[in-house]
């Protein structure tokens, strides 16, 4: 069996039940998580090639109509890497986000700020053999939503990310240096310690900007690492 | 001090958009293609066609609407798709075991069609009932939430997880009922019958 992966540290992430993110209050579980042991079930886990993904994918500007989307470019880039500085390889990062004046292109968003009719908002790409990987978008506008009178996003990117087993899936949200709304913003403060919203925060990455073209930023992502012992559980009473 | 590791990134909701890196033609447009997690098991995989419907309950009763419900499961043989199954190599034709669903925006259904799954090993060499594997995301769920589906019309007495669950009570939150080929669940994610949700 292969080794498991070290427990995650729930402490660390948001709780369920956060009431100033007023929709985290009915959909937050109030019982005790059960902690199982991992069998082929949690370390096993969707993997996905080359083959799953389209040409355009990874590059945001371009991936709806062709013609370029409308705002500041950017490039984000980074590595996943787990808990033991490995990298993780032929992860699959799938992203989402709200085009440069804050509005989602979904059925469900009634936001007055306007769509772009080039840009869709999607995008994904797997990583290298070195855990890098690079997309190419417009960096998103802020935008408000139903929680307090005035509740704002800060600008956001989500990420879904699968590693390579279920015990590794993660989904989360990067933020960018500098934005003024991260005080205030209710999910960003959903994290308990400021270091862990740290975290999120991609800084300016100059050195990795496109002259002439495109600034980047840096979001580095650490999954789950695995157990390194070669000590075995016993069933209990043996 | 104890030897420091650098921590796993943070998690955030996934809001009520996550359709749109997800399955694009729910949030209303083409995007990516092809869309992942359509075809659990494909028309080729042999084993046992079943039907599975089911919905995620708020604290109010009320449906969750904008849910994205994902599917792992192992064949009818309970061999996963994936190269740390030690009979990997012998994983049924047409089969992928990996699922989305998202929830109905108007009353929140969710419905998928798979192959029943076979039992899995457990640690311990301990066989496991078969199940489905279920990461769900939503608004206001701040880190997604991992539960398993098991078959009301299996022995389920053996299974080491469902073991697990005191009050013994709680194990039907994971059983689906059975009508022939057809099963349905309900998940309640806070309230009386809250749903055993999993760490691990
Ligand atoms: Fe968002």
């Amino acid at each position: 069996m292969s080794a498991p992966y070290i427990p995650r540290d729930r402490r660390w992430h948001p709780p369920a039940h956060t009431p100033d993110y007023k929709t985290s209050v009915t959909r937050s579980p109030r019982l005790p998580l059960l902690s199982v042991e991992q069998s082929l079930s949690e370390i096993t886990g969707p993997t996905f090639g080359h083959t799953a993904l389209g040409p355009r994918d990874a590059d945001l500007i371009h991936n709806f109509t062709g013609a370029p989307a409308i705002g500041e470019r950017i490039l984000v880039h980074g590595r996943v890497t787990d808990e033991n500085l490995r990298p993780v390889a032929g992860a699959l990062l799938e992203v989402w986000q709200a085009n440069a004046a804050g509005r989602y292109r979904h059925v469900n968003d009634g936001y007055l700020a306007p769509l772009d009719p080039n840009f869709s908002g999607c995008g994904r790409c797997l990583t290298g053999a070195d855990g890098s990987y690079t997309l190419r978008t417009i960096k998103p506008g802020a935008y408000p939503f139903r929680n307090h009178g005035n509740s704002w996003r800060m600008a956001h990117i989500h990420f879904s990310i699968f590693g390579a087993g279920l015990a590794q899936r993660l989904v989360t949200q990067m933020y960018f240096e500098g934005d003024p709304l991260r005080d205030q913003d209710p999910i960003a403060q959903t994290l308990p310690d400021p270091a862990a919203l740290d975290r999120l925060v991609a800084p300016l990455d100059l050195n990795a900007s496109i002259p002439l073209d495109s600034l980047a930023y840096r979001f580095d992502i650490t999954l789950r690492g695995r157990r390194q012992t070669p000590f075995e559980n016993r069933p209990e009473g043996a | 001090m104890p030897v420091e590791y650098p921590k796993e990134t943070p998690s955030q909701t996934a809001g009520p958009f996550v359709h749109i890196g997800t399955m694009p033609t729910v949030a209303g447009f083409r995007g990516l293609e092809p869309e992942l997690g359509q075809a659990i098991a494909g028309p080729a995989c042999p084993g046992q066609r079943i039907g599975v419907s089911g919905r995620v309950l708020d604290a109010t009763g009320a449906p969750v609407r904008d849910l994205l419900f994902e599917i792992w499961q192992a064949d009818p043989n309970g061999i996963y798709n994936h190269p740390e199954d030690p009979r990997v190599r012998d994983i049924s034709q047409d089969f992928n075991g990996f699922g989305r669903v998202a929830a109905d925006f108007d009353d929140g259904a969710i419905r998928f069609e798979t192959v029943k799954p076979g039992p899995v090993p457990g640690r311990d060499a301990r066989m496991q009932a078969p199940h489905l594997n279920v990461f769900l995301l939503a608004r206001g769920i701040n880190v997604g939430l991992s539960t398993r589906l098991y078959f009301g019309d299996e022995d389920n007495a053996g299974d080491p997880l469902l073991a697990l669950i005191d009050p013994p009570h709680r194990r039907e939150t994971l059983v689906m009922a059975a009508d022939g080929t057809a099963y349905s669940f309900t998940i309640r994610l806070q309230g009386a019958r809250e749903t055993v949700f999993l760490d691990f």
